[in-house]
């Protein structure tokens, strides 16, 4: 499931409720994004998430649609949120629910390792000397390759 | 066709979308950068190094060959930093 939202979420109501009522589910892995106050271009006051309506989406649909024919995932939980946010706030949950750990945790971080390349968000830092955009990481194109289309295990 | 901007394309535009009419032979993503950039100093400058810039038509990533019609919604912006 993939939910789009200004709104903060609570991580602990939302994995009660991942998969809840099959008991084929062995394990949930779990990762939670959160605004830091630094980057690597200085302090960070505020940070806002840009995103392409319509396409975010999509895209996130097409990235969990991967992640179930790579793994038997019983359930997948994305959220992200949009707009202006503090440090210290939440802006991405992705859970994963399997029968065993290792899929669990692989699943999850491909999610997030293609969402953060693949997904139309922009991040709009505030610092002392003002906004900037912040770069796309040589390191996320790194990790998100490390999940290639050849690595498919049908 | 319709085309829309994001982040920091969208601020050196000046708008987040527009609706254009390139002539029949603007018929690729690579041509259609090549004649949006005629229309503003801002335009110029967003798309003048399309390694900097990704695009999407109709929602979907595409590289510069890709075709475009009329009908069509691209998208402009830079590489993605969610998560």
């Amino acid at each position: 499931m993939i939910r789009l939202q200004r709104e903060d979420f609570d991580p602990g109501i939302e994995l009660a409720s991942l998969g809840e009522g099959n008991p084929v589910i062995g394990g949930i892995c779990t990762f939670v994004g959160l605004v830091r106050d630094c980057s690597a271009a200085g302090p960070v006051t505020a940070m806002t998430l840009e995103h392409y309506p319509g396409m975010t989406e999509k895209e996130l649909a097409r990235i969990e649609a991967e992640a179930r024919a790579r793994w038997p995932i019983e359930d997948v939980l994305i959220i992200h949120r949009h707009g202006r946010l503090l440090p210290g706030e939440r802006i991405v949950l992705v859970a994963t629910a399997s029968a065993h750990r290792q899929a669990a945790f692989d699943a999850c971080q491909f999610l997030i390792d293609w969402l953060k390349t693949r997904a139309p968000f922009w991040k709009r830092e505030e610092g002392p000397a003002g906004a900037r955009w912040v770069e796309a990481r040589a390191e996320d194109d790194d990790a998100a390759a490390r999940w290639r289309e050849d690595d498919r295990k049908e | 066709m319709k085309v829309l901007y994001f982040a920091w394309v969208r601020e050196r535009i000046g708008t987040d979308c527009e609706e254009v009419s390139p002539p029949a032979a603007v018929g690729d993503v690579g041509s259609l950068v090549a004649w949006l950039r005629n229309r503003s100093e801002g335009h110029a400058e967003a798309l003048s190094d399309l390694a900097r810039v990704r695009v999407a038509v109709n929602q979907e990533a595409v590289g510069p060959d890709h075709p475009v019609a009329s009908g069509d919604e691209i998208a402009f912006f830079p590489p993605m930093t969610g998560g």
